[in-house]
């Protein structure tokens, strides 16, 4: 392979310092905190119409400004997904209604000077609700007679894709499937077929949701919130105040976390509402509470999944029917279902002869889910490789057997997985390497530890993707700066993963200069090129191209002008390093060319570029945890986590590796302890950090990753993605350990201690 | 009520409404590393110093910080950008938003306690949530930088 002068090394983030010495660069250390507050009020019901809503009273109290309810806001629906248009997700919501559809949707919007006049004036609005009878069973959810959306102004722009319809609850339906499913299934002498359930998960990225909104110079609206994606936020924002998208500004400061939470508009149209109307500053900063009640979690899933294979081992087909919860609004709900599908069942390509996936999504009256880092794959994973798994068990062959077995490999030719050919697939070297690390092979599938308690192991392999296919757009802008570097400016977001720095790197790989001579700015709607956005682990594949191409063009620049000043024939022009070099030794820096640029010159020394792909390919990934499993309480601590990732490229050792061991540590959460439950009202009681538990640095032993990389050839400089694969693996891998401990399989997360008891009493 | 804080080594005196929060007051003198990330005391973004001692400033009254000194990590810089160079130099910062805390707690603890084991450092911390980083990449650092003081 190539060898790389600034990719793949350990760069540190161009903002690192900066993070760790607790400089003021996030939404509320930035903005004028002499804004209006906004607060909003929030249903007790998860289903009721608005009789009435009075805050005459709640107006006088001192300091408040304005107070607005589903009278005072346009009357047209939109989508709060951040997705490219024509949006997959429904036109459900409006920036405040007169039917609300969960326990905690917003009902009346309050601004006012302090925090304290808003949550005095929150108690004096008087609302009169006609409490509905609510749907909370997802089973029973299509074709229900009682109607999430019975409004006639629900829309979707996507029902040749997506069937989605408000009449029948479905957000969506989806369909996918090749070759004799039955006859493959007739010829398998073992199958498995099990039901497994994904509960919902809270994002808990540490900043909560938040958004500040002025009116600027020119009179138009600016937005600065914590978004992974400016340029659907000024859409969303124009959709719901219905007001042009030239007069919306949407600026990005640093994010403190995204995870996907933040590829939803949760925030946004409340205090861009209230300055639309005020014309004043105002700042909606969500509580913890709110995060946990009204925001964006990842979409409770039921897998019901059949895998056959025969007595040796080779699986022929797989049949997945997925029901997932979009809850009150279909955010995202219609695409994150399709990865429970597509980035699972072509992991076993190798010798299957059919497949089906069917999905249906719907609506219920609960928090409206969103798009939470792997975005539906690791539900699917979870039942794919558990279903696996026991069959591995039922057949008595070695599990890491099967999956060599049966497992895809490079050049193979992906049914599965919208017919592309896997171009660059390093998973079975990815399985060899965390055999030898974790050393599976000489370690027991459990051992009694002789004080009742029990260590096991157990193995997943997963897949994502690496944009979304013929749909994202990323561009760069790159300019020859006057002291010789460049300025790279990005719509794209740094949500703390590094994109920044790593684009950077490219940059500087491409121009053969030092990393610090790429500034890097991002990002703002008014500056930044288009871009879609920072999601579906899209940044590093497709901005990433997009850099290096924008590199590539700036450098025929860079010539043109040489050419000019040496007097030279540009072919005979090389670029090297800091400087342009004729073959008689002459050279023009790019200092002496960058100062050339702007007198007497009509050659642009500001590239854009722009970049989409056709394929998005699957980075890989095999994990191997080992447990400890206490028998008569049932708690499981994880002791060792060997993760060995095919990313393609790894661009950044540093930030590939944090990436993997931070969504390890979140794929730990999802399978031990992150809850979501309701009470009978449908409230969600985890509303707090307090009994929502999150992975402390007690809880994820050790952990150890290595890569083992292919080359991409339509990545930059060989690269995939890496940000949403890594939290696929623990779910099914800890749910082996926890078999091989006591014998039995699981089929819902969280696998919490009682389950566990539970399960081995049955 | 009157205060009188010494904060990050400046004498500040001051009337403030009795319910007031530490955080919310030091946030309004512009100590903007405090950062609010819960309200029930579980994520430690908020941990600053009182006498010296972390505490979460989420959760305690600016009026029991009357007549004591109060410092943040702006009133830390040196030690911020010395040993936070060792988190950065692993990546480990990723977003940073728990960062001012979680470097307050480790500034703490290595003063505490110069050379603890790495259950020393898990437990010594677990009350600093992150999301982003999986912990792993802070304990590199951590371990690096108590090397680096070892060798000093």
């Amino acid at each position: 392979m190539a060898e790389f002068k600034t990719i793949t090394k350990p760069v540190m983030k161009k903002d690192a310092m900066q993070l760790v010495t607790g400089k003021p660069v996030y939404t509320d250390d930035i903005i004028n905190q002499d804004c209006l507050i906004v607060k909003l009020l929030r249903s007790p019901h998860a289903s009721a119409i608005i009789e009435s809503i009075d805050t005459k009273i709640a107006q006088k109290v001192p300091g408040i400004e304005a107070i607005y309810t589903y009278k005072d806001v346009p009357q047209v629906r939109f989508s709060n997904a951040g997705q490219t248009f024509p949006e997959a997700s429904p036109y459900d919501h409006q920036i405040l209604d007169q039917r609300v559809r969960y326990v905690g949707e917003p009902v009346a919007i309050i601004a006012g000077e302090s925090e304290a006049a808003c949550l005095k004036a929150m108690k004096l609005i008087k609302v009169k609700y006609q409490v509905l009878e609510p749907v909370f069973d997802m089973h029973t959810a299509k074709d229900n007679p009682i109607l999430v959306h019975p409004e006639e102004n629900w829309r979707t722009l996507s029902y040749d894709f997506y069937k989605s319809d408000n009449k029948r609850n479905l957000v969506s339906h989806e369909e996918d499937s090749h070759g004799d499913l039955e006859k493959a299934f007739a010829e398998c002498d073992e199958i498995v077929e099990h039901t497994y359930h994904c509960k919902a998960n809270q994002q808990a990225m540490m900043e909560t949701f938040r958004t500040y909104c002025e009116i600027d110079t020119y009179g138009r609206l600016h937005v600065i919130s914590s978004t992974q994606i400016i340029y659907h936020v000024r859409r969303i924002v124009s959709n719901a105040l219905q007001i042009p998208k030239s007069k919306v500004r949407v600026t990005k400061p640093r994010i403190g976390g995204g995870f996907g939470a933040k590829q939803t508009s949760i925030s946004e149209v409340y205090p861009a509402f209230v300055t639309w109307m005020t014309k004043k500053p105002s700042k909606i900063i969500f509580t913890r509470k709110e995060c946990q009640i009204a925001g964006s979690p990842r979409h409770e899933m039921e897998m019901k999944i059949r895998v056959g294979a025969t007595k040796d081992g080779h699986i022929k087909a797989i049949d997945l029917y997925v029901l997932s919860n979009s809850g009150a609004y279909g955010d995202h709900g219609p695409t994150t279902v399709g990865l429970a599908g597509h980035k699972s069942i072509p992991l076993y390509t190798g010798g299957m002869e059919a497949h089906r996936f069917t999905a249906d999504v719907v609506y219920t009256n609960i928090q409206s889910a969103g798009a939470f880092r792997g975005y539906g794959a690791p539900q699917g994973i979870f039942a794919l490789e558990s279903a696996v798994n026991e069959l591995a068990a039922k057949l008595n062959i070695d599990p890491i057997k099967i999956r060599e077995m049966n497992m895809l490999k490079e050049g193979m030719h992906m049914d599965a997985y919208f017919h592309e050919d896997a171009t660059a697939c390093a998973l079975d070297r990815c399985m060899e390497k965390a055999k030898e690390m974790f050393d599976w092979d000489n370690k027991p599938d459990c051992v009694d530890l002789g004080n009742g308690k029990v260590r096991s192991k157990g193995v997943a392999m997963a897949m994502q993707g690496s944009c979304i296919s013929n749909l994202d757009v990323g561009s760069a802008t790159v300019r020859l700066t006057e002291d010789g570097g460049y300025l790279l400016v990005i719509g794209a977001a740094d949500m703390g993963t590094g994109c920044d720095t790593v684009l950077s790197q490219i940059l500087a790989e491409c121009m053969d200069c030092d990393v610090d001579d790429v500034e890097v700015m991002s990002a703002d709607t008014d500056f930044s090129p288009y871009d879609s956005g920072s999601y579906a682990s899209s940044t590093t594949y497709i901005t990433g191209m997009a850099t290096y191409k924008a590199g590539m063009k700036l450098k025929e620049q860079i010539l043109k002008i040489s050419a000019l000043k040496l007097n030279k024939p540009i072919e005979e022009l090389t670029m090297e390093s800091k400087e342009v070099v004729a073959p008689d030794g002459q050279s023009i820096s790019l200092v002496d060319i960058a100062t050339a640029s702007m007198c007497f010159n009509d050659i642009p020394t500001t590239v854009t570029e722009t970049h989409t792909s056709p394929v998005s390919p699957p980075p890989y990934m095999v994990g191997m945890v080992e447990i400890e499993l206490d028998k008569e309480t049932g708690e499981v601590e994880v002791k060792d986590y060997v993760g060995v990732v095919d990313c393609g490229t790894v661009m950044n050792e540093n930030l590939a590796r944090v990436q993997t061991e931070g969504g390890i540590v979140q794929g730990i959460g999802m399978a031990l302890m992150e809850n979501v439950t309701y009470t009978k009202k449908g409230a969600i009681f985890e509303e707090s950090l307090m009994n929502y538990k999150i992975p402390t640095r007690l809880d994820m032993g050790v952990l150890r990753t290595a890569f083992e990389s292919s080359y991409e050839e339509s990545g930059p400089y060989g690269a995939k993605s890496i940000g949403e694969l890594v939290i696929d693996t623990p779910c099914p891998a800890i749910n082996h350990a926890i078999y091989n401990a006591i014998g039995k399989f699981l089929y819902e997360v969280p696998f919490t201690p009682e389950k566990i008891v539970m399960a081995q009493d049955e | 009520m009157e205060i009188k804080i010494k904060l990050n080594g400046k004498l500040i005196k001051e009337d403030v409404d009795a319910g007031t929060l530490l955080i919310d007051w030091l946030r309004a003198h512009k100590c903007f590393s405090v950062k609010r990330g819960c309200e029930t005391s579980n994520c430690g973004l908020c941990t600053v110093f009182v006498n010296d001692k972390p505490v979460l400033s989420c959760s305690v009254l600016v009026a029991r910080a009357n007549g004591c000194s109060v410092t943040t990590l702006e009133g830390l810089q040196k030690e911020a950008e010395e040993f936070g160079a060792y988190i950065a130099n692993e990546g480990a910062e990723q977003c940073g938003f728990c960062n001012p805390g979680f470097m307050m707690n480790a500034i703490a603890m290595f003063r505490e306690n110069p050379d603890p084991t790495d259950d020393e450092i898990r437990a010594y911390l677990a009350g600093n949530l992150c999301r982003c980083s999986g912990y792993e990449g802070q304990l590199r650092g951590i371990k690096k930088y108590l090397q680096y003081k070892k060798g000093e």
